[in-house]
């Protein structure tokens, strides 16, 4: 791996950045005027409600999407479609299921014409680091969910890429799985400095993983806040419960759970949550139920 | 050096024995002798596969009554409105085909009947595939071709047998191109069908990884594809094998279809049932041989 070369790009900046959708009623605006900037070798995250856009914000430096205004751009190169430059890491793990772990780690390295044999050093190598290497022959129908998304991970990660993009890698993963993944991915970015953009709706997930954290806001999503997660790194799982950890973890849920309240639709705030001020027409709530 | 060899493998036994008394004082860390692992494995063999093993009781079961209630029907001539007089019995039907596989004109018309098959089917699975494939990818292509598709579809391929002997010079081509017909629509829609199902995230999976349109096609939407051909050509050779032996029963003169047939015109009633048994036989056969190649095509498949 060439680490060194890595540091010094993967610098992804997103300016103006507005995308619409055209419907019969007119345009609907999906993202509005957000603008983020991971530098090179960062762990960025962005949270926000669900259906805020963030994923269509990293589906656009993916390119899959094209913005209706504004810039995406790596390294100062306008992004233009999707490729190896920017690797992709899914919810749905996505592997192959006709290729064994390792030919699916291999993919990327097949596209770009390297021989087999180099390929398969380089696939091992991975499959080592994310402690899968006797796995390497099976069909990714027979592993559980936190080993397809570590080969999803490192199939990304096999072709050098600039900056990893992960779309709520770990959302379908069980608490405890979820939280071995967090200090693996950690792990990997550490030993690659690959700059990273990570999309989730978990906040301590994103505090516990990143350098800084964007929240977004709801429908159409723009970037509310920007915060700078200070906690010192290697990070270990105890400092979840750090009073530093829990003074950024109550700042970012303030943020958002007025943001989910907004995107749960007008009927739902605090004043409902907590069943004050409805008007019972005179009878009593038990009557009413 | 022969006998320093021996010097040194000699303290190991040594060990061994001091070991012994330990592992006699603690008989639960002994491990098992061969003989009974064997028969363990024998024992598991059997609790994870009865299910399979009286999946094949039963059915040897149920075709030995098959049989036996043939047997009885024939040979005491049933008739309540079903007329069992003229079919042959099951004995019958055995010295017919000891007799059938004595003369070369019965396997030829089995090879013949086999030849048609392979040709027509073949081809059709040579240009469905690859369309299907085309017009799951491009969607002008399939604007294009699917409304004749549609047309065409319902009819039956016996209702192109006439069509089928005006197009073609040879009555033989005539009949390899009813079969054609058959097994082609089922494969084609298959393979479209599978098109339509690939997963796209899977597509932007490849592309997120430097795949290219050739590559991605290759890679992800044909693999993709593959157990839904499979059941494209499974069905179609069953069409297949129909449509082949109406059109044989119809225009031919040779074929398993034209035994059939000429067995009954000629009062052969033994060689009817031949026949029959021998096309189904033939039709199941080819199915398997399908099913066979799609497994080893298809390594990752649950099945």
């Amino acid at each position: 791996m060439t680490a060194a070369a890595a540091v010094s790009k993967g610098r992804v900046t997103v300016t103006n950045f507005s995308l619409s959708y055209d419907t019969l009623e007119g345009p609907v605006e999906a993202v509005s005027d957000a603008a983020i900037c991971v530098n090179p070798g960062e762990f960025v995250s962005i949270i926000g409600p669900s259906g805020c856009g963030k994923s269509t914000l990293l589906n656009a430096v993916a390119g899959f999407l094209k913005p209706t205004r504004g810039e995406v751009a790596v390294d100062g190169e306008p992004v233009a479609g999707p490729s190896a430059d920017r690797g992709m890491v899914f919810q749905q793990y996505s592997l192959f299921p006709w290729k064994t772990v390792r030919e699916n780690v291999e993919f990327g390295l097949k596209m770009k014409g390297i021989d087999r044999s180099k390929r398969e050093t380089s696939a091992r190598t991975l499959l080592g680091l994310a402690g899968l290497l006797s796995f390497e022959n099976q069909y990714p129908d027979s592993l559980s969910g936190g080993m397809k998304q570590r080969v999803g991970i490192i199939r990304a990660l096999a072709t050098g890429p600039k900056v990893l993009l992960l779309d709520e890698p770990f959302g379908a993963l069980d608490a405890q799985t979820r939280v071995i993944m967090q200090q693996i991915l950690t792990n990997m970015w550490q030993r690659l400095k690959t700059s990273v953009l990570f999309v989730t709706h978990d906040i301590d997930e994103a505090i516990f993983l990143s350098d800084r954290v964007y929240c977004m806001t709801a429908r159409p999503g723009t970037i509310k806040a920007e915060v700078a997660i200070p906690l010192e790194r290697p990070r270990q799982q105890s400092m979840m419960m750090s009073s530093e950890f829990l003074a950024l973890r109550r700042g970012l849920m303030s943020l958002i759970r007025e943001e989910s309240l907004k995107a749960m639709g007008g009927e739902v705030n605090d004043t409902a949550l907590q069943g004050l001020g409805i008007d019972l027409h005179g009878q009593t709530l038990a009557d009413v139920i | 050096m022969d006998s320093a060899a021996r010097k040194l493998d000699a303290p190991p036994p040594v060990a061994a024995a001091d070991e012994a008394p330990t592992s006699a004082a603690a008989p639960n860390f002994v491990p098992p002798k061969s003989a009974p692992y064997w028969k363990g494995y024998v024992q598991r063999w059997l609790a994870l596969h009865w299910r399979d093993l009286r999946a094949i009781a039963i059915g040897a079961l149920s075709l030995a009554l098959f049989l036996l209630a043939w047997h009885l029907l024939t040979t005491y001539r049933v008739s309540f409105h079903v007329r069992f007089v003229n079919v042959p019995s099951p004995e019958m039907v055995l010295e017919s085909l000891t007799r059938a596989l004595h003369s070369s004109t019965f396997m030829s018309h089995v090879l013949l009947s086999c030849r048609r098959i392979f040709i027509g089917f073949t081809i059709a699975a040579v240009v469905a595939v690859p369309l299907g494939l085309v017009m799951g990818r491009f969607r002008p292509v399939r604007e294009f071709v699917f409304p004749v598709a549609e047309v065409l579809r319902p009819i039956p391929a016996i209702a192109w047998v006439p069509m089928s002997i005006m197009l073609w010079p040879t009555n033989e081509e005539s009949i390899v191109f009813i079969t054609f017909l058959g097994s082609f629509f089922p494969i084609l829609l298959n393979t479209l069908h599978g098109m339509t199902m690939v997963d796209p995230v899977l597509v932007r999976a490849a592309q997120c990884l430097g795949a290219r349109e050739a590559s991605i096609f290759r890679e992800v939407y044909f693999p993709a594809t593959l157990p839904y051909v499979f059941t494209g050509l499974t069905v179609g050779m069953g069409v297949a094998w129909v449509s082949l032996i109406a059109a044989e029963m119809i225009s031919g003169q040779f074929g398993i279809g034209y035994f059939t047939w000429e067995a009954y015109s000629l009062v052969q009633y033994a060689d009817i049932a031949l026949g029959m048994i021998c096309i189904g036989v033939l039709g199941l056969g080819s199915s398997a041989v399908i099913r066979g190649v799609g497994r080893v095509i298809m390594p990752w498949g649950k099945t």
